[in-house]
Formats: structure tokens, sequence, C-alpha cells
């Protein structure tokens, strides 16, 4: 799901860049607001965690290529604008560093799984773990929240690749990006996430939310002022 | 730094020692790059041509250590999975230690 260099027009990925810095901008702010000093050790954790996972690629039929990104587990356990934060410090320095993500794609890759991916999760886990304390149901939760945030995420990417041909092409019809178009680039990404790299990303959000359940509940950002306003 | 950080941050090593699960379990399938990260290369192997914007961008950034491989040459599957173990753990440190920073700089309430 790295956008390398090349494959996405200025039109696409200067917008989307803008779009990352501000996100930025008031995830900071609301860090500063919201999140206590003593958790700042695990937010270093949740970034790390979240560069070693995107490391562990997964073949599927077909002949490609894909893996988990951990957005949501970071989300669920420290809040979407933590994740925001710590998912973009992995990225960029996969795109500096690595080269996995290209250099202009940074905005792009920022705001499909950084950005996108952790709200997506954090608002499906809020809605599906909503008058609950079951263990189980809070499981379920969590697996549904990283599969389909993960599964969005691609989705969304793949609509930034196959806009392409339609944005820039030479008038004899080559793309001067991304070759391929909306039709071919949404299947191939939305069925391989579907079928494997969603499935893990949910077994890792629900395995890891438990463990913090068994272990740290206060920590849990999702379950912050229940009963309160729930 | 608590018992449970301190447990996490063994399990995040121990992470790091097994990912050329990573390229390994790929090459045994046999299977090619992720969707959409083809090198320029390939891309006109897939669609005949080479892109005249792909072609422009795809090579504007040389990254220090490309495809968390040290040496690109060296074609040693063995090899390639030490080399991503190096790469793991300094990419995992870089992006632990920068993210602690920033998150010093940001957060000063509590404690």
């Amino acid at each position: 799901m790295h956008i390398p260099d090349g494959y996405l027009s200025p039109q696409t990925y200067i917008p989307l860049f803008g779009v990352f810095v501000s996100v930025a901008a008031v995830a900071v702010k609301k860090v500063k607001d919201e999140v206590s000093a003593r958790n700042i050790p695990y937010l270093g954790m949740a970034a790390a965690f979240s560069f070693i996972i995107m490391m562990f690629n997964l073949p599927v039929p077909g002949g490609t290529t894909g893996h988990a990104v951990g957005s949501a587990v970071i989300a669920i356990i420290f809040g979407p604008w933590a994740a925001m934060l710590a998912v973009s410090v992995a990225l960029i320095i996969q795109a500096l560093v690595f080269g996995d993500g290209g250099i202009t794609a940074i905005g792009a890759n920022c705001f499909n799984m950084a950005i996108f991916m952790p709200f997506t999760a954090y608002y499906i886990f809020k809605l599906l773990s909503k008058n609950t304390t079951g263990k189980s149901r809070i499981s379920f939760a969590a697996f549904i929240s990283g599969y389909l945030s993960l599964v969005m995420a691609a989705i969304l990417t793949a609509v930034e690749f196959g806009i392409q041909p339609l944005i820039a092409s030479t008038p004899d019809g080559k793309a001067l990006y991304c070759p391929y178009d909306l039709s071919i680039a949404i299947p191939a990404m939305a069925i391989e996430h579907m079928l494997l790299f969603g499935i893990v990303e949910g077994i890792i959000t629900a395995i890891i939310v438990n463990y913090f359940l068994k272990t740290e509940p206060t920590l849990i950002y999702a379950f912050r002022n229940r009963g309160k306003n729930e | 730094m608590n018992k449970l950080q301190k447990k996490i941050l063994v399990i995040l090593l121990l992470l790091c020692l097994i990912t050329p699960i990573g390229i390994l379990l790929p090459a045994y399938f046999n299977t090619g790059d992720a969707w959409g990260e083809w090198s320029a290369q390939t891309v006109k192997e897939l669609v005949g041509y080479v892109p005249r914007g792909l072609a422009k961008y795809s090579g504007i950034w040389k990254a220090p250590l490309p495809d968390y491989n040290v040496k690109s040459a060296d074609r040693s599957i063995v090899h390639k999975s030490g080399y991503y173990i190096v790469s793991g753990i300094i990419g995992a440190t870089v992006t632990y230690v920068v993210m602690l920073l920033i998150s010093k700089l940001i957060i000063r309430n509590g404690e």
C-alpha cells in the first residue's frame, strides 16, 4: 500500500500533502491536550510496532504481496490522533531511509494509512463495542475494526492509483503515471486485502486489544469516559 | 520504564528477529512486488511502455538502504535475511526515538 514515486500526478500528491500537513498540525494540538506524559514511551513503541509489522510481507495467490499496518490497534489503544502521528513517523522513515513509499507520495501514504485508516478503525471499534464489557464482543469489535479499516484504506489507495489515467494521459492515450484505471486497481487492491491482509490486521488488533484489556485496561483510549457520556 | 513497557520492547525486538518471514514467504511462493509498487522496468513488461511521469519521478530519491537491504548486489537469501533484520532494527529504533522526541516536545501535562 506504499505508493512509490512516479505513480501519482502532482495534481494528486500535492493536495494530499497539504491535507497531511494540516491534519498533522491538528494532531499535535490534540495529542498535547489529551495524552498524558506517562504514555510517551508507549507512543514511541507504537510507532516502532507499526514500522516492524509493515515489514512482514505476505504472499497472495495472483502473485503479489502485502502486509498489515498496525494503525487500527494503535488508534483503539492510544487514540486516533496519537496513531496519526505514530504511523506517520514510521511511514516517513520508511520512505526516507528505505525507499518504501515515494518521497512525493509521503502525503498520500500518510493520508491513507495514518489518517484515514486509524480514524476509520477507531470509529468502527467505538460503534461495535458500545454498551458492552463482554470480552468476546470487544475482541470481535477489534477484529472487524482492523479488518475493515485496512480493506477500506486499500480501496482508497486504489482510487488514488486508478484516477491517474483520467487525470494525466498523453494525447495518444498513454498514461503519464499509474497506468491502471479504477476498474483494475480497485478489484486488485480490494480482493487481496479482503482475503488475507485484512484478516491479519484484524487478528493482530484483536489479540493486542485483548491483552491491554487484561493488563492495563485504564490505558485504552477508546474506553475513556465510559459511563460518562455513553 | 514499567514492566509492561519492558515487555513490549522485548516483543518488538523478537519481532525484528523474525522479520525475514516477510521476504522468505514471498520468495517461497515466488510472488512479485506489492500491487502498484513495481519498478519502471516491471511496468514496461506489464503494459508495454514506461509512463513518462513514472520514468521522470521513479528515481527521484536515492534511499540509503533501499528495500531494507544493505547490499542489493548480494543475492543470497540468507544474507538478505540478515540485512532485513539489521534494517528492521535500525528502522524501528530510529522510528522509536523520533516518535519519543516528538511526543516529549508536544506533551507536557501529567507527571
